[in-house]
């Protein structure tokens, strides 16, 4: 007995110390992050990796070497020149020989990062209120009010520390997105317009589940439009699968809060 | 037992660290037209074959005009009908989805009509294409000739559901219809649907109309006609074609509109060279002065509130636009961009005033807020003026003169139409020369 109200005693402290430990996050007021720029990072190979002094040269040489040697390789003509013009080649023959000759002209593969970066994506990257809040302090200001309403760092910052979904991720992510939804244009701008969508998403980012969170409202007398909002957005996921989710983690972006806000978008 | 504190410590931390649902804000779109596919409404084989009316041709007839009206909007594209995938009597019953997702189509409309005792039934259904369900379906019941507005108003709901404001396509524009050489124009009282079909003249051309303006809550309209040379303000009942004038006013008078409520007559009369805004009640015939100034007030028009009246005036020496309290009282500034800005018109929404800009030489229509805010010209020509706002407050229709003949003497007014965002500039037909047109209100409202 006296065991039993000994544990139920430590117990009890534990869950008050815990709360107490995580209440003043609550009231707190968010801290003000400076705006965020993103930044790549890339693996930093033997070329651009210059050692010191002694063995700079070598290297160099070494690689000048290897760039004589892609130069070389990017010269096919002579090749070509050789073949007898009167031999008509076979079909299949034909597209081997294409085949090579696209190979020669990309001797050095283009990184999947690079090439993945869409329109949205670089406008995402390069916000240039941003960087001209970095170089001019007069608009510090305003770019720090921008994402102190937009609340979109917040959740980025939050995600990357806590769920390991990456910047560039969450980019992809937003961008394709962005491309599937088309915004109903008669909306109240002036009327609380965020529609908060959960999924449970399969490995392959189909969606198994899509719900609603604010259902309820959707029925509501005079929340007409929020129906509309939230139909479009329904619409927009349901396009846009599968979702471009990372091939690994799945248990981390299983289950997806999207959050639709099209104020900013309709005020113009 | 400090292991085990330790222990259920760090694993509820981590728990909920590890459960932290992933959130990502969506804050933009995009502004592409919505695909949509409309199924001509299958006609039902027991229909009668009606004297001046094909019913056999009466689906497809009523599909395209759906998809005009969509197509006119700039927010919508109707997918061509050749690439359809299901006969419209099937896919009004129930539509294979995967085969219209299949053409790329987000939405589908699909119905049938009948035609018995001389009544024609229509009903039809909008399907959202990517959730596979039925978003509405209804039915109207009514005298076969008015097929085309049973057209209009099914663009209407759909309109409606699929963008959350209403629509404008069960509705009329009245306009002077204009004929004969510069110096020697008639002008006539004319009506038509807003695509610009089935025109009406309303007066014979024998003396003077100008500015006609719809009644917002109902289909009686004010304008302004010269009888032995003196303005008369007229009122005048759509429905019934019954006519009767307010009252003879001394001097020029220009541009009467009704209040909101339809109860008041707003205009502005010129007397000794200065010309100021006056009310009338249309109940007492009772005169009320507005604006007192030594400066020439025109083109008062109502917020729809009823709270406040925009007009123009050249009292700080340009004519620039003011706003004040429908009893005249709290008269500001709201323009103070380069160029002359007139004939203000509030939007029915409330948000936005649209304006004439004149600036070198140019002619522009524009919208900004209405505390002047936000100015956005969105259209720009040689000579272009009266916007008149759709009712639901999403486009504006206006008249544009051009000039005309092989050697650019001759002119040629015309109607035309441009939605709030400046992309969808059209041209609306008409039989003869148009100038000030006014929108109407929703037929079926």
């Amino acid at each position: 007995m006296t065991k039993s109200i000994f544990y139920s005693i430590i117990f009890h402290a534990m869950m008050i110390v815990l709360t107490a430990l995580s209440l003043p996050f609550m009231t707190r007021e968010p801290i003000s992050l400076p705006p965020i720029v993103s930044v790549e990072l890339i693996q930093i190979t033997d070329k651009t990796n210059i050692p010191f002094a002694p063995k700079a040269r070598k290297i160099i040489d070494k690689v000048k070497k290897e760039e004589k040697r892609v130069v070389s390789e990017q010269a096919p003509p002579s090749a070509k020149a050789k073949e007898k013009p009167d031999r008509i080649p076979l079909p299949d023959e034909k597209k081997e020989k294409k085949e090579i000759i696209k190979k020669k002209q990309n001797p050095e593969e283009i990184k999947p990062q690079i090439r993945q970066s869409s329109e949205f994506e670089k406008e995402e990257l390069i916000n240039t209120n941003e960087i001209a809040a970095l170089i001019d302090k007069a608009k510090e200001e305003i770019a720090l009010k921008e994402i102190e309403n937009k609340k979109l760092t917040q959740s980025n910052v939050k995600n990357s520390f806590a769920t390991g979904l990456s910047l560039s991720e969450e980019d992809a992510l937003r961008a394709q997105i962005f491309g599937c939804w088309s915004v109903p244009l008669g909306l109240p701008y002036d009327k609380d317009l965020l529609v908060r969508l959960k999924l449970e998403l399969k490995k392959d980012g189909t969606i198994l589940k899509s719900e609603v969170v604010d259902h309820q409202r959707m029925n509501m007398p005079g929340q007409k439009f929020y129906k509309i909002l939230a139909e479009s957005a329904l619409r927009a996921v349901r396009l846009c699968q599968p979702l471009k989710v990372p091939p690994t983690g799945y248990e981390k972006w299983k289950n997806i809060q999207l959050n639709f806000d099209p104020t900013e978008m309709l005020k113009g | 037992m400090k292991k085990i504190i330790i222990f259920i410590f760090i694993y509820l931390i981590s728990y909920s660290y590890s459960n932290a649902l992933i959130k990502v804000d969506i804050t933009r779109g995009n502004l592409d037209p919505l695909p949509i596919a409309v199924s001509p409404l299958h006609v039902e084989s027991a229909s009668e074959n009606l004297e001046n009316l094909d019913t056999k041709k009466l689906g497809i007839n009523i599909s395209s005009i759906i998809e005009k009206n969509f197509k006119s909007t700039g927010l919508f594209n109707p997918l061509k009908r050749e690439a359809f995938v299901q006969k419209p009597d099937i896919a009004h019953l129930k539509p294979r989805f995967e085969d219209w997702r299949l053409i790329k189509a987000q939405a589908l409309v699909t119905g049938k009509l009948s035609v018995k005792d001389k009544k024609l039934k229509v009903e039809f259904r909008l399907w959202d294409l990517t959730a596979s369900k039925e978003m509405i379906a209804l039915s109207f019941t009514t005298t076969p000739s008015n097929w085309r507005r049973v057209a209009h108003i099914i663009s209407d709901k759909i309109y409606e559901r699929l963008t959350g404001e209403e629509g404008y396509f069960d509705t009329r524009i009245i306009y002077v219809a204009e004929s004969g050489p510069k110096n020697q124009r008639v002008k006539k009282l004319a009506i038509m649907d807003q695509d610009g079909a089935k025109t009406k003249y309303l007066t014979l051309g024998n003396e003077l109309v100008l500015t006609p303006r719809f009644n917002p809550s109902n289909q009686m309209v004010t304008y302004l006609s010269y009888f032995r040379n003196l303005p008369r303000v007229y009122l005048l009942d759509i429905e019934t074609g019954k006519q009767e004038v307010v009252g003879n006013f001394p001097g020029m008078t220009f541009a009467p509109r009704f209040s909101p409520d339809g109860k008041k007559i707003i205009m502005s009369f010129a007397k000794d060279g200065n010309s100021d805004i006056f009310t009338m009640d249309l109940e007492t015939r009772v005169v009320e002065r507005i604006t007192e100034h030594s400066s020439i007030d025109t083109s008062p028009s109502y917020s729809p509130d009823g709270k406040y009246i925009c007009f123009n005036s050249d009292r700080s020496g340009l004519q620039q636009i003011y706003v004040m309290k429908s009893d005249g009282s709290n008269v500001k500034r709201i323009t103070f961009g380069n160029g002359i800005y007139g004939t203000p018109v509030w939007s029915p929404r409330g948000d936005l005033i649209a304006f004439t800009k004149v600036r070198k030489g140019k002619f522009y229509i524009g919208v900004m807020r209405s505390d002047g805010t936000g100015e956005r010209l969105l259209t720009e020509n040689f000579y272009q003026e009266a916007p008149s706002w759709s009712p639901n407050g999403r486009v504006l229709v206006f008249y544009r003169e051009t000039k005309s003949g092989a050697q650019g003497k001759g002119f040629s007014a015309k109607l035309w139409s441009i939605d709030i965002t400046g992309y969808n500039e059209r041209k609306i037909k008409t039989e003869t020369d148009a100038s000030d047109p006014s929108w109407s209100s929703l037929l079926s409202k």
